[in-house]
């Protein structure tokens, strides 16, 4: 089945544009990983998760129809209509992934309250204005759509007294630290990732993990780190103080080798070619994979089933530091 | 082969002086390290819009929108060409031109 790129592109603009997101999550979803923390709302720092973890496991859910369509999971979905999509958020129909799916995403920011609190890091969380950052929709050239989605971000940060944004993925770092100061007038917002948070204030060093990890694991660079926001020492300083033996893949660092993921929404079957290349790269050097970015992980463990082990980096973190 | 050209073309697509693409001196390096193997190479697809020839791009919109944007190339040119973000410029073209879309 031919996949009609524009009007895939169309949806998830307009879903952006009327909904928030590309993929519309129910606030409930979206926050369920604050429940417990004791998070002041807002605040001078916030933890900013731009909704991508939360995300995944409907994306998983959408893939898996794809599968079964063998072709796009938006293919389904486009079937429908965007014209019927700009009054009924059809995305909701298509993916419903279970509590424990959706709770083991969750906890990659939860890991992350930890290890800033233990980092003694004072922030707070945005709640249900945590939005999207339109990575995605930017990565497509709805470049209109996203300067305006863009300003409501801008308007929450203001509203809640946000200087400093701490982020977890590469794709919301990106956005809010380099693409939002290009398209946003009086944008001044200090944006910087977790990890490297966490290895400013030394956490890198030796003599900060109370529990030390062993064992080799092999490291995927998510591209976005590494060529776009240059994070390519702090994740190895920080696993190499847990007591983690670091193995390299043949295409590593600044020349880290994409996963396929950013294509996954318009051509799947090109993105699980990429992932397969990638995952014969990184099980050469050892079977236990980090990951930092949750589309790597999505893509990268689906493509190696049962013959690797994919384990965020927040997990041998917390592990060694905060537990 | 004939061809209209639009020979403003690569001045509209440099709204923000970030498109570069006449700062390709066609090595080849980004096609030979692309993980993609994306069937078009990148230094034909600019020359297309240096020259104008808008109806070839246009027929690339494929090609243009498999691009990982992974940077891979861009790491590796040896002339500087903002690789990823002239792909993505014409992206923004094609949705505005080809798509219909942009405003919503």
């Amino acid at each position: 089945m031919p996949l009609p790129t524009g009007e895939v592109i169309g949806i998830l603009g307009d879903n952006l544009r009327l909904r928030n997101s590309v993929l519309p999550l129910p606030t409930k979803v979206a926050t369920k990983w604050t429940e417990g923390l004791g998070l002041p709302h807002g605040g001078r720092t916030v933890l900013y998760t731009g909704l991508m973890y939360q995300l995944i496991p409907y994306i998983e859910g959408l893939v898996k129809a794809q599968i079964k369509m063998g072709d796009s999971w938006m293919g389904k979905y486009t079937g429908l209509g965007r014209k019927v999509n700009r009054y009924v958020n059809v995305s909701a129909f298509m993916a419903r992934p279970s509590a424990e799916e959706r709770a083991r995403y969750d906890q990659v920011p939860i890991n992350v309250v930890h290890l800033l609190r233990k980092a003694g890091v004072q922030f707070g969380a945005l709640y249900e204005d945590d939005l999207y950052s339109g990575a995605l929709a930017y990565d497509l050239g709805l470049d209109e759509i996203v300067v305006e989605h863009a300003k409501k971000v801008h308007a929450v940060f203001k509203k809640r007294g946000v200087k400093t944004v701490i982020t977890i993925d590469p794709h919301t770092t990106t956005m809010l630290r380099s693409v939002y100061p290009k398209i946003l007038k009086g944008y001044d917002i200090e944006v910087k990732s977790y990890l490297e948070v966490l290895a400013e204030k030394g956490f890198g060093s030796n003599g900060h993990s109370p529990r030390q990890l062993s064992g080799d694991v092999v490291i995927h660079d998510s591209c976005v780190f590494a060529r776009y926001e240059g994070v390519v020492d702090e994740p190895r300083e920080l696993l190499a103080a847990a007591g983690v033996t670091i193995r390299d893949p043949e295409y590593t660092g600044r020349q880290t080798w994409c996963c396929g993921g950013p294509v996954e929404s318009l051509y799947p079957i090109k993105a699980a070619a990429n992932a397969a290349n990638r995952v014969a790269q990184l099980r050469a050097a050892a079977p236990d994979c980090v990951t930092m970015c949750p589309m790597c992980f999505v893509n990268l463990s689906t493509a190696a089933g049962d013959t690797m082990r994919f384990k965020d980096i927040s997990q041998y973190l917390r592990e060694a530091y905060a537990s | 082969m004939t061809a209209l050209v639009n020979p403003g073309l690569a001045t509209e697509l440099n709204r923000f002086d970030e498109f570069n693409a006449d700062a390709c001196m066609n090595c080849g390096v980004c096609s030979a390290i692309c993980p993609m193997g994306v069937d078009v190479e990148v230094r034909k697809l600019f020359r297309y819009v240096l020259l104008g020839m808008e109806e070839q791009v246009r027929a690339q919109t494929e090609n243009v929108f498999s691009c990982l944007l992974c940077k891979m190339c861009e790491e590796n040119c040896p002339a500087g060409v903002h690789i990823a973000e002239n792909v993505r410029t014409l992206r923004h073209h094609i949705v505005l031109t080809t798509f219909g879309l942009g405003e919503g």
